[in-house]
């Protein structure tokens, strides 16, 4: 289900940023260092006020007519430049994925909905497909282990360009998980809705997380990264748990997910 | 079989605190996906293969009238007689007329979910038929008076030592009175019982994973060869299938054999793979006397033709449920009827309705992993998230959820209100998280906490409010580990 983009020969510059609820509730400073990103790689970078979700919530919940509602508001917002840009492969599945579909009986909606999903990115295929980065001038001292979040996996195709960036990070060990590509448990209101069935699932992640041996925990979705570091820390586990835009950003000296600013 | 999907929560709290459940599922969990990928692997046609046979699948389903017609000629020129089921009770009827009219006793089953789906060991019990199973799994849940809990490895909830005392319980007065402990003697002592069985067996009956419309055959792989026993040694020989078997030729079927096995275990092909193709003609040295295909509909073809008609193509091979992490945490029986994992929530609703069903489609994260191993491609996410649309249609979906989704609707409407909202909820949880940076417990949030701490917004504000405020500055955030330089 992957589509690769090929690096085109004049890269879009002018990004919008959609910022998506949970990094602009939770933590900013995954917001920040994707505009971090983007600028240092030549872009200009803009927030469109109007942004509020991207409408998985309605959508996953069988409640189609809000879905739409959200997803027009969105590309709405979002006219008028040249890439939108996500932190999220499930957001950014949402948006270039997703809504197309939700209007199959209003052509001329479709139609933007389309446009709309093909200059839709999530950030770090972004950077690596469309931009062509290769090195980010970063430096983190630490073992670090993976995970690879569903959507941008099987959606989006997000695997070997984060490692690719990863990689390159000065000081960084990347040691892989036995199983990367297994769902964290997380899944949106899947994991209040089915309590028990998202812990034993987070429950093993956190296992296989702590089998690597790494001290911190990378991915590329606040939710799944709230997840495990909130089951992490439950267990006691010191494994500190980020964003990957924090790291390639160089961004790395806050707190990291669940841990306090002061007093470390 | 009695439903008790209704009670999916219910079932989810007892397999996750059976010991036995959760050790035999940690075996099935890397056992099976390791042998698919490896498979996989070893065919660079694979992809392509499957892209193939969800086009013979496709082509077969919107022509289901015409080849269904062709395989009844073709089955009824062979000198067999094929009979149409519109419902589950009317396959139940067929079968047991079949049964007493050649006064059968015994009937040896093989393989067969379909059976399962109509209840037909109930049926034939009361009527005073005694069904035997002869797929070992399918014997020792028979044994347990349990329901499987796997399509193609119907007791692998079970751990060997759980076999080995059911064993020694049903086969002791048999005579084996020894309790076996390697796997290799539960076979022998299992084959053995069993052969007498296939041997007084009157009628066999069978499943179906192909019926090839072009010869009228019905085909049925299986790695035990205890199907061959089913339908060539009694008098009588029954196909119980579904509608959606059908496929048109034998070269479709080859097809589809290459992807099954591969993707159901990792074998290449399965040990057996049989073909009947109607009662046994003059000069054949083996093969049953009469020859009958029961196909039942029980509601697939309310289906054909709406956005639902993908589920369908299923082949039965259960790669979804392998790689499925639900499936792996709660094992089959949780889903409480015939079929579980991911193609069970999809298709359960539709047999037995949404109502009794409807938590099944909703306990998933749409992690798309059964999707991106599925033989015929079935989108599986997509059609858990149509039952979803259905339910919220129909009022079905919890109260307490709709009535969150309508405040966040609202809100999520008007970004000024949100932004408000979302700026008081991040500083208070802010302030109140400081300390620790995250939550053991927090209001309305229990789901959450009862297993995992809550982590706590970053202080500064919303990352809306700071960006707007343009306090964003680079020094603040801009903060590596140190070594950087500029
Ligand atoms: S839905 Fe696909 S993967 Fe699941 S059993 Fe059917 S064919 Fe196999």
């Amino acid at each position: 289900m992957s589509n690769p983009v090929p690096p085109q020969s004049s890269p879009p510059r002018h990004v919008a940023l959609f910022v998506t609820c949970l990094v602009d509730l939770f933590r900013p400073s995954i917001g920040f260092a994707a505009v971090k990103l983007l600028e240092e790689a030549g872009c200009t970078v803009d927030v469109p006020a109007a942004q509020v979700c991207c409408g998985q919530p309605a959508y996953n919940s069988g409640d189609r007519a809000t879905t739409r509602r959200i997803a027009r508001q969105v590309v709405d917002a979002f006219e008028g430049y040249d890439a939108v840009v996500v932190p999220s492969g499930s957001c950014g599945g949402m948006l270039s994925h997703h809504y197309p579909g939700l209007f199959d009986d209003e052509p001329a909606l479709k139609v933007r909905a389309e446009r709309f999903a093909a200059r839709t990115f999530e950030l770090i295929t972004f950077l690596v497909d469309v931009l062509g980065i290769s090195r980010l001038p970063a430096h983190y001292q630490g073992i670090v282990t993976y995970h690879d979040s569903c959507s941008g996996l099987r959606e989006l195709g997000v695997k070997h360009q984060p490692r690719r960036l990863l990689a390159a990070v000065d000081g960084l060990t990347l040691r892989e998980m036995s199983t990367p590509e297994v769902c964290c448990g997380f899944g949106g209101t899947f994991c209040v809705k089915y309590p028990e069935i998202s812990n034993a699932m987070v429950a093993e992640k956190a296992a296989d997380i702590a089998a690597t041996g790494a001290d911190t925990l990378l991915a590329g979705d606040l939710g799944c990264l709230m997840n495990m570091a909130g089951k992490l820390k439950r267990q006691g586990s010191p494994i500190r748990v980020r964003h990957v835009a924090e790291v390639l950003a160089d961004m790395s000296r806050n707190a990291a997910i669940g841990e306090p600013e002061d007093g470390r | 079989m009695q439903s008790t999907a209704h009670d999916f929560k219910g079932n989810v709290g007892a397999a996750l605190a059976d010991p036995n459940l959760q050790d035999s599922l940690a075996k099935l969990k890397t056992g099976f996906s390791e042998r698919r990928r490896q498979a996989a692997e070893r065919l660079p046609e694979f992809e392509a293969l499957r892209d193939r046979a969800r086009d013979i699948k496709n082509h077969a389903l919107a022509n289901l009238d015409f080849y269904l017609e062709e395989f009844e000629r073709k089955v009824t020129a062979l000198g067999g007689q094929v009979h149409w089921a519109p419902t589950a009770e009317d396959a139940r009827r067929i079968i047991a007329d079949l049964c007493r009219g050649v006064g059968a006793r015994t009937i040896a089953k093989s393989k067969s979910m379909v059976a399962e789906e109509i209840g037909l060991n109930e049926h034939l019990e009361a009527l005073g038929i005694a069904p035997i199973e002869t797929d070992l799994g399918e014997y020792i849940i028979q044994l347990r008076r349990e329901p499987p809990s796997h399509i193609i490895a119907p007791a692998v909830h079970l751990t060997k030592d759980q076999v080995a005392d059911t064993f020694l319980e049903h086969h002791s007065r048999l005579g084996f009175t020894r309790r076996l402990t390697e796997r290799n003697d539960l076979v022998a002592e299992a084959r053995q019982v069993l052969r007498q069985k296939f041997l007084d067996a009157d009628v066999g009956l069978t499943g179906a994973n192909f019926l090839v419309a072009e010869t009228g055959s019905s085909m049925l792989v299986t790695n035990e060869g205890n199907a061959d026993l089913s339908n060539t040694l009694p008098r009588m020989h029954i196909v119980l299938a579904s509608i959606e078997k059908v496929i048109p030729t034998l070269e479709d079927a080859a097809v589809l054999l290459r992807v099954l096995a591969r993707s159901a275990t990792g074998q290449e092909s399965s040990a057996y793979t049989t073909l009947n193709t109607g009662p046994r003609r003059p000069g054949d040295l083996d093969g049953p006397e009469r020859y009958h295909v029961v196909l039942l509909d029980n509601g697939r073809s309310s289906v054909l033709g709406t956005e639902m008609q993908d589920m369908l193509r299923c082949i039965r091979c259960g790669a979804c449920m392998n790689h499925c992490p639900v499936y792996g945490a709660i094992g089959g029986h949780a889903y409480g009827w015939v079929y579980p994992g991911p193609i069970g929530a999809v298709l359960t609703p539709q047999l037995i309705g949404v109502e009794e069903a409807g938590d099944l489609p909703n306990a998933s994260t749409f992690c798309g992993r059964c999707e991106s191993v599925c033989p015929v491609r079935i989108p599986l996410p997509r059609l858990m998230r149509h039952w979803r649309e259905r339910e919220f249609e129909r009022h079905l979906t919890p109260r307490a959820v709709r009535q969150g989704l309508a405040l966040w609707a609202y809100l999520a409407r008007r970004p000024r209100l949100y932004r408000a909202v979302t700026g008081i909820a991040n500083r208070a949880l802010a302030l109140l998280g400081r300390s620790d940076g995250r939550f053991g417990t927090l209001p309305l949030a229990g789901g959450w906490t009862r297993y995992r701490d809550f982590p706590a917004p970053q202080p500064g504000g919303t990352f809306h409010a700071q960006w707007k405020r343009g306090r964003w500055n680079r020094g603040r955030w801009n903060r590596g580990q140190g070594s950087r330089k500029r």
